[in-house]
């Protein structure tokens, strides 16, 4: 149920993120999500790609440092609030959110959450016991 | 004026004679007292007696920091403990620290050194003399101490730091003379602006700084803050400490009391003895040492010596501004570092042998060392928080293995550059050759 997402380390400096997403477009990658985590310094760029594995590669390729991470994609309303309500779900059972990124697509009145916590497997668990969809891989690989 | 004037304006053959009766005395010496001479030199099969002149010092193999580290403590001394009055000795930043011994007769000279220096500079009977230097295993604030007792002058064992109770003394006690590194004096008389106060008011008229890279700019930048000449002294814990070489009047180049210290310059990669006038390492051995006789010390130093006369009318030969290594070490804000030292932080740090690369500047006047380290799988994360304490668990590791705080700096792998053969791992920006 989890997805695979690239985590790239960067230097915050000029042109750094244009390298890697040249390499994917060259390779034919297509990205479906993205977010930065960015310092003065250095950066975490985490993506969503609908080949995982072969965008590692090519990045590795390419000297960079990529680590596959595995995050949760939850589906959730697109209103006022549907966002809270799955934080509270996680709240509520003291689960840490380390980080999320959202976007809504063509499914009208849903949106898209992808978040990694300190511990996937219960999140997953506790947010179906709460009537909350956990979305497939590959859902979000094809997109 | 000339502290020992006999001595300092002796003429090239009465020192070389001079010379080699020491060397000959100090070889066997050593050979006949301390182990590690012996064993070395009947391995090689040169005794005391095959010094018959100066040039047959070049028979004597090297002595090397390595060599007096494995011998750490005390097992260079050539005299019992109840003969050693004082113990010093180098931080030990980069493994076993160098001990130096001193009998009574060795701090007596190490003080004559000093004093000729200080009479070099004008101090005499009547200064006051207030030492920045660090009082403590460090050479640097006694070996100025006993100097300054030999010369008469009253002298203010401050040591480093205390920057504003500094430029109080030097206005309430009307100090005259000041000891201090370059980048100290220089924040020394920034403080005393920022407070109002001009160091040209004061009453300095003789500035003796060492124990950092230098150049001719800094020492210009010196001078004019403090209204008043500076000049160098050079030293080396191994040898004594500071006294190996100090500048007179003449500001060209530092005297080596040469009675007291026999200097060579070798090629550091063949180690071939060169000439006067060419570049090289410097290579000391102690001609008047009782407790801790070091003969041949490779000091690492690039620099190079000349026996011309000196305006002063000294005969004692002089070697140039110290301008390098020979070896990678760097001093960052007077503290030594190696990028042995740095390897070993990484290591503790993160388990693994990153790249790296030191880059040594001086933005105003104040040293920074920043270490770019190429981050690895074993160090990379995907939480910020995860990378944050990677960067400071660095931090804290170099602070332990060097003593100084470094900027870290996380760049992506491969971004350094590579060497064939052995690495360039300094970038020093300073300017100081």
């Amino acid at each position: 149920m989890k997805i695979k997402q690239l985590s790239i380390f960067l230097q915050n400096k000029i042109g750094s993120l244009s390298n890697p997403l040249n390499i994917l477009s060259e390779e034919n990658i297509n990205i479906r999500a993205l977010s930065m985590a960015d310092t003065s310094e250095f950066c975490i760029l985490r993506l969503v790609v609908d080949n995982p594995d072969k965008g590692k590669k090519v990045l590795e390729n390419n000297d960079f440092l990529v680590k596959l991470t595995e995050i949760i994609g939850v589906e959730m309303n697109d209103t006022p609030g549907g966002l809270t309500n799955v934080l509270k779900i996680l709240k509520n059972n003291n689960i840490d959110l380390e980080y999320l990124y959202a976007f809504t697509h063509e499914k009208i009145g849903k949106a898209i959450l992808l978040i990694h916590t300190n511990d996937n497997d219960k999140s997953i668990e506790v947010l179906k016991n709460n009537n909350t969809e956990v979305i497939s891989p590959e859902e979000v690989y094809n997109l | 004026m000339i502290w020992n004037e006999e001595i300092e304006t002796m003429s090239r053959q009465d020192l070389e004679e001079l010379q080699l009766k020491k060397l000959q005395k100090t070889v066997k010496q050593a050979f006949d007292k301390i182990p590690y001479y012996n064993k070395k030199y009947s391995a090689l099969e040169v005794y005391p007696e095959d010094i018959e002149t100066l040039k047959d010092i070049e028979k004597l193999p090297f002595i090397t920091k390595d060599d007096l580290r494995e011998s750490y403590p005390f097992g260079l001394f050539a005299v019992d403990i109840k003969d050693i009055k004082e113990l010093h000795s180098s931080s030990g930043t980069t493994g076993k620290p160098v001990v130096s011994g001193y009998t009574e007769k060795d701090l007596d000279t190490w003080a004559e050194t000093i004093a000729r220096g200080l009479t070099m500079m004008g101090i005499g009977e009547e200064d006051i003399l207030q030492n920045t230097h660090g009082y403590g295993m460090f050479t640097g604030g006694f070996g100025v101490h006993y100097g300054s007792h030999k010369v008469g002058a009253a002298i203010i064992p401050i040591s480093t730091g205390q920057t504003r109770r500094q430029i109080e003394i030097m206005q309430d006690f009307g100090t005259t003379g000041l000891i201090f590194t370059p980048s100290y004096g220089i924040h020394l008389a920034e403080v005393a602006i920022e407070d109002g106060i001009d160091p040209k008011d004061l009453n300095i008229k003789a500035i003796g700084f060492g124990a950092e890279m230098w150049t001719e700019e800094i020492r210009q930048k010196v001078e004019d803050l403090y209204g008043a000449k500076a000049y160098n002294i050079y030293g080396l814990t191994e040898l004594m400490g500071p006294g190996v070489g100090i500048e007179c009047e003449a500001q060209n180049g530092l005297h080596i009391p040469e009675d007291i210290y026999y200097p060579e310059i070798i090629d550091p990669n063949t180690q071939e003895v060169l000439g006067p006038n060419q570049k090289g390492e410097l290579v000391l051995t102690n001609l008047e040492r009782e407790g801790m006789p070091v003969i041949r010390f490779r000091t690492k130093d690039l620099t190079e010596i000349t026996y011309e006369k000196c305006d002063c009318g000294r005969t004692h030969g002089r070697i140039s501004r110290i301008t390098g290594r020979s070896d990678d070490m760097i001093k960052v804000k007077g503290v030594a570092i190696f990028p042995s030292q740095i390897e070993k932080a990484l290591l503790n740090a993160g388990d693994v042998e990153p790249h790296y690369m030191i880059i040594v500047t001086r933005p105003e006047t104040l040293d920074k060392i920043e270490i770019k380290v190429e981050i690895s799988e074993d160090i990379f994360f995907d939480g910020v928080k995860e990378m944050v304490s990677i960067k400071e668990r660095i931090e804290k590791s170099v602070e332990n293995e060097t003593g100084i705080r470094a900027k870290i700096t996380l760049v992506e792998p491969k971004s350094l550059p590579r060497f064939e053969g052995k690495a360039k791992r300094v970038i020093d920006e300073r300017d100081l050759h």
